[in-house]
């Protein structure tokens, strides 16, 4: 059983067809969740870089997350209801995109990553908040939060490119990765 | 010379001769220039919002800028690595095409309104001063205007 009926039963709204033959609105939702970057994974990279140690130094971590993680929640929320509209115009290609795959794993990974730090980390953060510094498991927990971000901008941004879609001819580590239907490969 | 020959020549370099025959350099260089643009972003809004007084208000807004500077640095360094060659593959089309001629309007007065009026004034500045928040306006009016141009060149 695959979530593959919901993209199909996606795909048969008006609205999703419209959306994504729009001439401006899809453009529009795009061009947005690219600016999105800015205030999300731009803000989040300046309380990853306070917590690596690497600016800041004099600035308490709480400070810093206090007063800058809220723009990094605005600029979230944005990136997904902008995200969710972009796979509702699209629903059946991005369910089988490799790209999306790999970005929507990463993800996850950033947010038990993020949680992790929440309920873990930062428990004793009395002990190191004023530290030019962070302990090495703050800074591990920055890094990683640093990486994984990348790496989702990068598999988000090669969804736009067909090199693994289904509908051309594909080797089969491809096939498995993207899930693609035998029925519909074999019709090609 | 007219300026379209000047483009032709560009384009006709090797380097933008090599992002067009290869079939994942252009996708690559253009995923780094999306990271680039998020540190650009952060580091840009990071010192706007502390202007507009949205952001660390207990900081001085010197101290927002001074720490933020490098890493703005890193990432305007990094957007011109990454979108020059971008730019060199396709320098016909871009000729052609308004949305780039917006963004390369836009770019040189962000970057030297932030480095010869935001910055100059914000590391003046002792106490916090409210006007300052039109200099955070502006900045983040050219900043988005560049970026928002730039992603438009691939739907016109």
């Amino acid at each position: 059983m695959s979530l593959r009926w919901f993209a199909d039963w996606l795909d048969t709204h008006a609205w999703s067809t419209a959306l994504h033959e729009s001439l401006y609105m899809y453009p529009y939702i795009e061009t947005t969740h690219v600016l999105a970057l800015t205030l999300f994974v731009g803000t989040l990279a300046i309380v990853d870089l306070r917590m690596l140690g690497f600016a800041y130094r004099t600035t308490p971590i709480s400070t810093i997350s206090q007063s800058v993680l809220p723009w990094t929640v605005v600029g979230f929320v944005i990136m997904f209801v902008t995200g969710l509209l972009l796979f509702y115009a699209i629903p059946v290609r991005t369910y089988h995109s490799v790209w999306f795959r790999i970005k929507v794993i990463m993800i996850v990974l950033a947010a038990i990553n993020a949680t992790h730090y929440h309920y873990r980390i930062s428990k004793n953060r009395i002990l190191w908040d004023n530290a030019p510094r962070p302990p090495r498991s703050v800074r591990m927990t920055a890094a990683a939060s640093l990486f994984l971000w990348v790496v989702v901008i990068f598999s988000g941004r090669m969804i736009a490119y067909n090199w693994f879609d289904c509908d051309r001819p594909q080797p089969d580590w491809v096939i498995t990765l993207a899930g693609c239907v035998i029925d519909e490969v074999a019709s090609l | 010379m007219t300026l379209l020959e000047v483009f032709q020549s560009l384009e006709e370099m090797w380097i933008g001769e090599a992002i067009r025959t290869s079939y994942w350099l252009f996708p690559f260089i253009e995923a780094i220039h999306l990271v680039g643009l998020a540190l650009l972003g952060g580091t840009v809004l990071v010192v706007d919002l502390r202007l507009l007084g949205l952001a660390l208000r207990s900081r001085a807004a010197s101290q927002v800028l001074l720490n933020a500077r490098p890493y703005f640095v890193l990432a305007v360094v990094t957007m011109f690595a990454t979108g020059i060659p971008l730019a060199l593959s396709e320098m016909i089309k871009l000729y052609y095409n308004f949305s780039w001629w917006v963004k390369i309007t836009a770019l040189p007065l962000a970057i030297l309104f932030t480095f010869f009026v935001r910055n100059p004034i914000v590391l003046r500045e002792r106490a916090s001063n409210p006007s300052l928040a039109v200099l955070g306006l502006v900045s983040i009016v050219l900043w988005f205007t560049v970026a928002g141009a730039g992603r438009w060149i691939g739907f016109s």
